[in-house]
């Protein structure tokens, strides 16, 4: 047999037992995952992968050991579809969420819009294993974004403006943007947008700016305490048929691992935080450099939390 | 806040420089390990049996081409946000550079010497631990080499799933445009990897004072 | 319902076949970025291994190059050069040739340094001059090692794409990043098996060029670096 072949045959028969040992492998796994579910005596604090929610995880996590409360954390671990299954199985056990982004991920067809009628709905949809905590004034909505430029060109005030001009348009955002109902579906839905293309870029972060700024896209999705709205001048597009609903800072958590003192500590946080802290604290990690632990504990201090 | 010593400041909410070294070297030389123990009888069936060593080689080319990003992803739902995830695909990426060393290295054994070890009354088991290994050290040497420095530096991959020791700050650079963490990260890991790069050597001249060579 | 026939639904739905993201596209991207690389890097390391090979000077620093190369962390280097420089070929393209300068270096360096030195003085010999010698006798002689050379520089220019799409670049790997965001791991799988596609095309197609280039008398044992 010539080498060629033979190559490739052993290349074949190797992909085909390959597979085959994959296919073994996954149908003994599925079904329970084989990873922890909640270490006993402590909190375990998550966060999703964007600097702002990495923060609030830090200032929950100080506020608690503040308080005497065991604390573990994992920061950076991914998008919520990612982050919810974690929290569900309890291997994380508190997460800081946003209660209108997690209703809707819970369920897409929710129409609730304000703070109440969500926190009610989630109360309700979330299981039995987790609860949500008391909701702080503090929220970051989700945002749709154009620079000044495109703005005064198109004549674009809210979202509805975008109508004609959308199918010419590219749109970037994070990856689950092109799924979530607060993204293209939610979109296309209310408003009748279809884009262009969309392109997959970052959460809200310094790649979705920079596309932004440079054009690559002319519509992006960025978060309201997001300091570079302001420092590059881009416009927020108004929201008239709320897809992208209150998002109050919500402590999301696993019942059987909160302890009433955990659950005190971090009802006050919230209590304290609000908007204008949380984008000064964001505009201070961003701009000025400072690192996230940093600003955190800042803040704690000035609130008497720590 | 700078840090007095010598090293750039990590921000504490990513760990200390000790926790990610732990853990970087953890996942690192755990899969060396446990690659290291699976090539071995591996190895050794394809010198025992050579008409299998073909295919071997086929399959272990073929698991060294699988993309380590994307089997630290498929392995989540398996083995969740762990070390563990990150250790299973090393330890086969380990596995694909030692067999083929560790094969040619007891292949590469001249003739003369084992004809006198079979004189000397060494056979089978006893030939292949007492005479075969240890004179095949310098190729296992340098695969292991090879296997440990790529995983060191592969393990920073495993922080798309939250689990990549100093990854971690190569995450918060894209996330907060800061250089400097991913400069920190990139030498830190260089350096690390090199580190144990040399450990190896040292080890190696230890275990075989008689090769006086320089091995590359 | 296991990973694999998720990825097989995925894999067989038509529309993902279609569009700026669909699998063609991104095959192509991930065709270019990883093609780009080791041409590049070869134009680099192969004069360069050609030289210190056949003058047999600089071994020191090749090796050295070649083992810090394989302990640079790549999502390190494309992390850094988006931050400095956005999201632009250039940013990720350094990455990659940096990647793959250092396998072609290498493998270029020992193959022409090893060759026989019996075959080189029968070159001269013949009375072909130093640059004659080289490119009609050590090349040719230093082939199989080259060829591998350029090999693993294919095999980490497809594995590094793949990578840099954590910084938002197309190819095959924004299955994976994009599928791991969405929890779809049908995209992720389905992803993950056409990069294992590309890689054993990567194969195939260096098994068929070391047939036809690599000179009879010389099919030797593939040697390991």
């Amino acid at each position: 047999m010539s080498k060629t072949s033979s190559t490739l045959l052993s290349t074949t028969a190797a992909a085909t037992a390959l597979a085959a040992a994959t296919l073994a492998i996954t149908a003994c796994t599925s079904g329970n995952p084989l990873v922890p579910g909640p270490k006993k005596g402590q909190v375990t604090v998550g966060s999703a992968n964007f600097p702002e929610n990495v923060l609030l995880a830090d200032i929950y996590a100080s506020a608690l050991k503040a308080k005497g409360v065991k604390v573990g954390v994992r920061f950076n671990v991914g998008s919520r579809e990612v982050l919810y299954q974690q929290v569900q199985q309890g291997s994380l056990t508190v997460l800081p969420e946003y209660n209108g982004a997690l209703l809707a991920y819970l369920d897409s067809k929710t129409r609730a819009a304000t703070t109440a009628d969500i926190n009610a709905e989630l109360r309700a949809k979330l299981p039995a294993k987790l609860e949500i905590l008391d909701s702080s004034p503090a929220e970051d909505k989700n945002a749709l974004v154009v620079t000044a430029a495109t703005a005064a060109k198109d004549h674009l005030a809210s979202i509805a403006d975008l109508a004609p001009y959308a199918p010419s348009m590219s749109i970037g955002g994070p990856p689950e943007f092109k799924e979530r109902y607060q993204g293209l579906p939610g979109l296309k839905d209310k408003y009748g947008l279809t884009f262009k293309s969309f392109a997959s870029l970052d959460t809200a972060g310094p790649i979705t700016v920079k596309a932004l700024a440079d054009g690559s896209v002319q519509v992006a999705t960025l978060f309201t305490t997001d300091p570079n709205i302001t420092s590059r001048g881009f416009k927020v597009l108004t929201d008239p048929e709320q897809v992208f609903t209150a998002q109050n800072v919500t402590p999301l958590a696993y019942r059987d691992s909160m302890t009433p003192v955990a659950v005190a500590t971090l009802n006050e946080v919230s209590a304290k935080l609000d908007t204008a802290a949380l984008a000064g604290m964001m505009a201070q990690v961003m701009n000025q450099k400072r690192d996230i632990d940093v600003v955190a504990d800042d803040w704690l201090k000035a609130a008497k939390l720590r | 806040m700078r840090s007095a010593g010598l090293f750039p400041h990590i921000p504490s909410y990513l760990g200390t420089y000790g926790s990610l070294i732990q853990q970087q070297l953890t996942m690192a030389l755990l899969s060396v390990l446990f690659g290291l123990i699976l090539a071995m009888p591996v190895a050794l069936l394809c010198v025992r049996f050579p008409k299998i060593y073909a295919p071997v080689v086929g399959l272990l080319t073929v698991i060294y081409s699988l993309p380590s990003i994307a089997l630290f992803v498929l392995l989540v739902p398996s083995t969740g946000l762990t070390q563990t995830t990150v250790i299973i695909p090393l330890s086969f990426y380990s596995l694909a550079a030692l067999v083929p060393n560790i094969v040619e290295g007891v292949r590469g054994i001249p003739e003369d010497v084992r004809l006198a070890a079979v004189a000397m009354g060494y056979t089978g088991a006893r030939r292949l631990i007492a005479v075969d290994l240890p004179l095949a050290v310098p190729p296992i040497m340098a695969g292991l080499r090879v296997a440990t420095v790529g995983n060191v530096s592969m393990v920073s991959v495993g922080t798309v799933i939250g689990v990549g020791a100093f990854g971690a700050l190569f995450t918060a650079a894209a996330q907060l445009s800061r250089s400097d963490l991913a400069i920190t990260g990139i030498v830190v890991i260089v350096a690390l990897a090199l580190a144990c790069d040399l450990l190896l050597v040292v080890t190696q001249r230890l275990l075989t004072p008689w090769n006086k060579r320089r091995s590359a | 319902m296991n990973v694999l026939s998720q990825a097989w639904g995925w894999l067989t739905t038509a529309a993902n076949w279609h569009g700026s993201d669909g699998i063609p596209t991104r095959f192509l991207q991930h065709f270019e970025y990883s093609v780009e690389a080791v041409l590049i890097g070869a134009l680099i390391a192969f004069p360069l291994g050609l030289l210190t090979g056949h003058v047999k000077r600089g071994g020191l620093l090749v090796t050295s190059l070649a083992n810090v190369a394989r302990a640079l962390p790549t999502l390190g280097l494309v992390v850094l050069l988006v931050v400095v420089m956005g999201v632009k070929f250039r940013a990720v393209m350094i990455p990659l040739v940096a990647l793959t300068v250092p396998p072609i270096l290498l493998n270029t360096y020992e193959g022409v340094r090893n060759v026989d030195p019996q075959l080189t003085d029968a070159a001269k010999g013949m009375g072909l001059r130093p640059w004659q010698v080289l490119w009609r006798a050590e090349v040719p002689a230093a082939l199989p090692l080259i060829l591998t050379g350029f090999q693993f520089a294919a095999v980490n220019a497809v594995a590094n794409t793949a990578i840099a799409a954590y910084s938002s670049f197309g190819g095959l790997g924004r299955f994976v990043i994009d599928g791991l965001a969405t929890t779809d791991y049908g995209m992720v799988a389905g992803g993950a098996i056409l990069i294992v596609i590309a890689a054993i095309l990567n194969l195939v197609f260096f098994a068929v060029l070391r047939k036809l280039l690599v000179s009879p008398g010389l099919r030797q044992k593939k040697q390991t670096v």
